[in-house]
C-alpha cells in the first residue's frame, strides 16, 4: 500500500482515532468553560481542579461505598455540580460586576487550594481506578485495536456536546439564558429570576467537568494533579475556538485533539506544545479566536 | 590594675570564639520534585528521611549543629540552579541533597562543582553524573541508569527479550536510560528496532504505545520514571499490548509507582531496585518509622538513599572537622567502606558512584501479596562488584578516573 509521508496508512488511522479520544476530552472540558464564560463572564480557572474532584468522586464512591462506574456517572455529576454551586453562591456571584481579572484570580486560588488539599491527603501518584467490566476489551479495526472504553469516551463526549449546543443555541431555555448574559435586567423585568438561572448554569458547567472527570478516571490515574495537567492545554482550545462560543470550543477541542495526535507521529518531542503555536499564530490572525466575535 | 582586667575580657572573647569554632554547624538543603510527578518517589519523604539521619546521627552529641532546608525545583534545571546558587551564597548551605530529575541534577552538579559544596545524588538516575559529568562533589548514592540497564534489561535479554523499541522520556534522564539499555540489549546480540521520544509529564501515552506496537518489538522498554510510568503500564494493558504477545519492560518503577497502580496492573514486572523495605529487620524497622512520619506511605529506594547518604555525609563531616570544603568531605566519604543499615556493605568509588548489591525483583500477584506495600518477590541479588558500571569503562571518560 501507499505511504504517507513514511507512514503507513493504518498507523495514521490509528493515530487519527487517538487524536478524537484526546480531543473528547478537550471538548467535553472547554465545553464547560465555554458555557460559563459565555453565560457567566467568568474565566473558571478551578475548572480542572473540579474535573479532578469528580474523577476523586468516582473512586470514593467505588472504594468506599461499592458503587461502580455507572453510579458515579451519574452521581458524581450531580455531587460536584452541587458543590459548584455553592461556590457561585458564597463567593463567584460578588464578582460578576468587576474586571474578569478578579473572577479569574478567585477561581485560580481556589483551584491551588483544592488541588493542594487532595495532594496532601493522597500524594501526587495517585489511586487506580479499573475500567468498568461491562466496558473492557477492545475491537480488532483492521489497522488499529481500539478499547471499547475509549470508544465508549468518544460517543459519549459527541452526544453530551452536541446536547449541550443544541440546548444553549436551539430551545427556549437556551434563549433565556443568552438573552440574560446581553441584558440581565431585561430579563428579569419579563419574570425570569435571573441569578438563579446563572447559579444552575455554573453548575451544569461544572457538573460537565466532573462527568469528564469520571471518564478519564479509567483511562489516567486519578490523581490531584490530573486537573492541573490538562486545564492549561483546555485553555488554549478555549481561545483558539473563541472564548465563549460553543460550537467553536466543541469543534476546536477534537480538531486539536487530531492535530496533537498526528504530531505524536510525526515530531513527537513537540507534542505538548504544538497546541501552543496554534494558538499564538490564531490570535496574531484572528484575535478573538477562530468562532468567536469581537466583544 | 587594669591590664588583668583586660586581659580576663579578652580571654573571655577568645574562650568564646574557641567554643564556636568547636561547633561545627551544617546546612543540608534537600532539593526534590515537591509536587508534580516525582514527588512520591521522593520530595516530602525525602526531606523526613534526612531529617531522620541527622535526629539518628545525634549532632549535638558529635558537637555539631545541623539544620535542614528544602525547596522543590518543579522540575526546571533553571530554577534548580538558581535555588541552588542562593542556598549556597546566601544561606550557607553545605550539601545538596536528592534530586530527582537527571535534568535539574546535571544543572545542579555544576553549580555545586563550581561553589565547593557537595551533591549527595539519591533521586536522580542518568549515568552521566559520575560518568562523563563526574566531580570530584558528586556522591551518587541510590542507583543509576547503567544499574538499571544492566539489571532489568539484562534480564529480559537473557530470558530471549531480543527486540525492543524504546518510549522514552525526552530528557537526559530518559536519553541516558535508553542509551545504556539500548548497549546492553546489543551486547547480548539483540536489537533496537526504534524509539520515540516522550515530553516529560504526558498524561495520554496511546498514541507512543500505538507506534510501539506497531514496531513488532518483542520488549517495550519504558525509559521512564514516576507517574509517566504508571500512565504508560496503565494504559498499556488498556491497549492489549502485552495480551498480543509484546513485553512491557518498566526500566524504572518504584514501589510508590506498583502501589498506585495496583497489583492487578502491575504483576510481574521485572524491577531493579537498590532497597526493599523487607529484606530484613534494618529496613523494616526503618520503613515503619519512615511510614510513621511521612503519611502512612513506605519508603522508596529514593528516601531510603537520601537517609543513608546523609547519615555518611555527616560522618564525613565530623571527621573532616569542617563542612567548608566539599571536595575534601567527599574525599573522606570515599576513604570509608560502610556497612550500612538499609544498603549493606556501601563503598563510594572515585567516580562517586556508591557501590552496593542491587536486587532484581518481581512484582506479586494480587494474592500472594499480604497487604499494602506487601509487593516484591526477590528474584536475585546483584552483588555490588556487578551492579554499577566497572570502572575501567569509565576511563577517558571520567576525569577522576585513571
Amino acid at each position: 500500500m501507499f505511504d504517507l509521508l513514511g507512514i503507513p496508512p493504518q498507523a495514521l488511522f490509528g493515530q487519527l482515532l487517538i487524536g478524537l479520544i484526546n480531543g473528547s476530552f478537550y471538548a467535553l472540558l472547554s465545553l464547560g468553560l465555554a458555557v460559563i464564560f459565555g453565560l457567566l463572564n467568568i474565566i473558571n480557572f478551578a475548572h480542572g481542579a473540579l474535573y479532578m474532584i469528580g474523577a476523586f468522586c468516582a473512586w470514593f464512591l467505588l472504594t468506599k461505598l461499592g458503587l461502580g462506574y455507572w453510579w458515579a456517572l451519574l452521581i458524581s455529576p450531580i455531587a460536584v455540580g452541587a458543590f459548584g454551586i455553592a461556590i457561585e453562591r458564597s463567593m463567584l456571584r460578588w464578582l460578576y460586576r468587576l474586571d474578569h481579572l478578579y473572577g479569574l484570580l478567585l477561581t485560580f486560588g481556589l483551584a491551588l487550594v483544592l488541588q493542594g488539599l487532595f495532594q496532601n491527603e493522597f500524594g501526587s501518584s495517585g489511586q487506580p481506578y479499573q475500567i468498568p467490566p461491562s466496558l473492557t476489551g477492545a475491537f480488532n479495526l483492521g489497522f488499529m485495536f481500539l478499547p471499547v472504553y475509549r470508544g465508549w469516551v468518544v460517543l459519549a463526549s459527541l452526544v453530551l456536546c452536541f446536547g449541550t449546543w443544541f440546548l444553549i443555541e436551539r430551545t427556549k431555555l437556551g434563549s433565556y439564558l443568552r438573552a440574560a448574559t446581553e441584558n440581565p435586567a431585561l430579563v428579569q423585568a419579563f419574570g425570569i429570576n435571573v441569578p438563579r438561572m446563572i447559579t444552575l448554569t455554573y453548575g451544569f458547567g461544572v457538573a460537565l467537568a466532573a462527568l469528564a472527570g469520571v471518564m478519564a478516571a479509567p483511562i489516567y490515574q486519578v490523581s490531584p494533579l490530573m486537573g492541573a495537567d490538562l486545564i492549561i492545554v483546555v485553555f488554549a482550545v478555549v481561545v483558539i475556538g473563541g472564548m465563549g462560543s460553543i460550537m467553536g470550543s466543541i469543534l476546536t477541542g477534537f480538531g486539536l485533539g487530531v492535530i496533537e495526535g498526528l504530531t505524536k507521529v510525526f515530531y513527537p518531542e513537540a507534542s505538548n506544545t504544538v497546541i501552543f503555536i496554534i494558538m499564538a499564530i490564531v490570535l496574531m490572525i484572528k484575535p478573538a479566536g477562530l468562532f468567536g466575535r469581537a466583544r | 590594675m587594669r591590664a588583668p582586667l583586660v586581659f580576663a575580657i579578652v580571654a573571655a572573647f577568645v574562650a568564646g570564639i574557641g567554643t564556636a569554632q568547636a561547633q561545627i554547624s551544617v546546612k543540608l538543603g534537600v532539593m526534590s520534585d515537591m509536587s508534580s510527578l516525582y514527588a512520591d518517589i521522593g520530595g516530602p519523604g525525602s526531606v523526613e528521611a534526612a531529617k531522620m539521619a541527622v535526629e539518628d546521627f545525634d549532632p549535638a552529641k558529635n558537637g555539631m549543629k545541623v539544620e535542614v532546608v528544602s525547596a522543590d525545583h518543579l522540575n526546571k534545571p533553571d530554577v534548580g540552579s538558581n535555588i541552588v546558587r542562593q542556598w549556597i551564597d546566601v544561606d550557607h548551605v553545605d550539601a545538596i541533597i536528592d534530586v530527582p530529575n537527571s535534568g535539574v541534577a546535571l544543572a545542579t552538579s555544576q553549580v555545586v562543582k563550581e561553589k565547593n559544596k557537595v551533591f549527595l545524588i539519591s533521586g536522580a538516575a542518568s549515568s552521566d553524573l559520575t560518568g562523563k559529568a563526574c566531580t570530584p562533589n558528586n556522591v551518587h548514592w541510590t542507583y543509576d541508569t547503567w544499574a538499571l540497564a544492566h539489571g532489568t534489561g539484562g534480564a529480559i535479554v537473557k530470558q530471549g527479550g531480543k527486540t525492543w523499541y524504546f518510549i522514552t522520556a525526552d530528557y537526559a534522564f530518559g536519553q541516558a536510560l535508553e542509551a545504556d539499555t539500548g548497549a546492553v540489549v546489543k551486547a547480548a546480540g539483540g536489537q533496537v528496532l526504534g524509539s520515540v521520544r516522550v515530553p516529560l509529564n504526558t498524561p495520554d501515552f496511546s498514541s507512543f504505545l500505538l507506534q510501539a506496537q506497531a514496531s513488532k518489538a518483542q520488549v517495550i522498554g519504558l525509559a521512564n520514571a514516576g507517574g509517566d510510568t504508571i500512565n504508560s503500564i496503565k494504559q498499556a494493558a488498556e491497549f492489549g499490548i502485552v495480551k498480543g504477545g509484546q513485553r512491557l519492560a518498566g526500566l524504572l518503577v518504584f514501589i510508590t509507582d506498583v502501589h498506585a497502580l495496583g497489583l492487578d496492573t502491575a504483576q510481574g514486572l521485572t524491577i531493579t531496585e537498590g532497597f526493599y523495605w523487607d529484606l530484613n529487620d534494618k529496613t523494616r524497622t526503618f520503613a515503619q518509622r519512615m511510614a510513621k512520619r511521612n503519611n502512612g506511605k513506605y519508603p522508596s529506594m529514593v528516601v531510603a538513599g537520601v537517609y543513608s547518604a546523609t547519615l555518611h555525609y555527616l560522618e564525613a563531616v565530623k571527621k573532616t572537622g569542617s563542612a567548608e570544603d566539599g571536595a575534601k568531605v567527599v574525599a573522606a566519604m570515599k576513604e570509608t567502606s560502610y556497612d550500612d543499615p538499609l544498603f549493606g556493605p556501601t563503598k563510594v568509588r572515585v567516580d562517586g558512584t556508591a557501590e552496593h548489591d542491587m536486587y532484581l525483583v518481581e512484582v506479586k500477584k494480587p494474592s500472594e501479596s499480604k497487604g499494602p506495600y506487601d509487593y516484591y518477590k526477590i528474584l536475585a541479588t546483584i552483588p555490588a562488584a556487578e551492579a554499577f558500571r566497572p570502572l575501567a569503562e569509565e576511563k577517558g571518560v571520567c576525569p577522576l578516573v585513571n
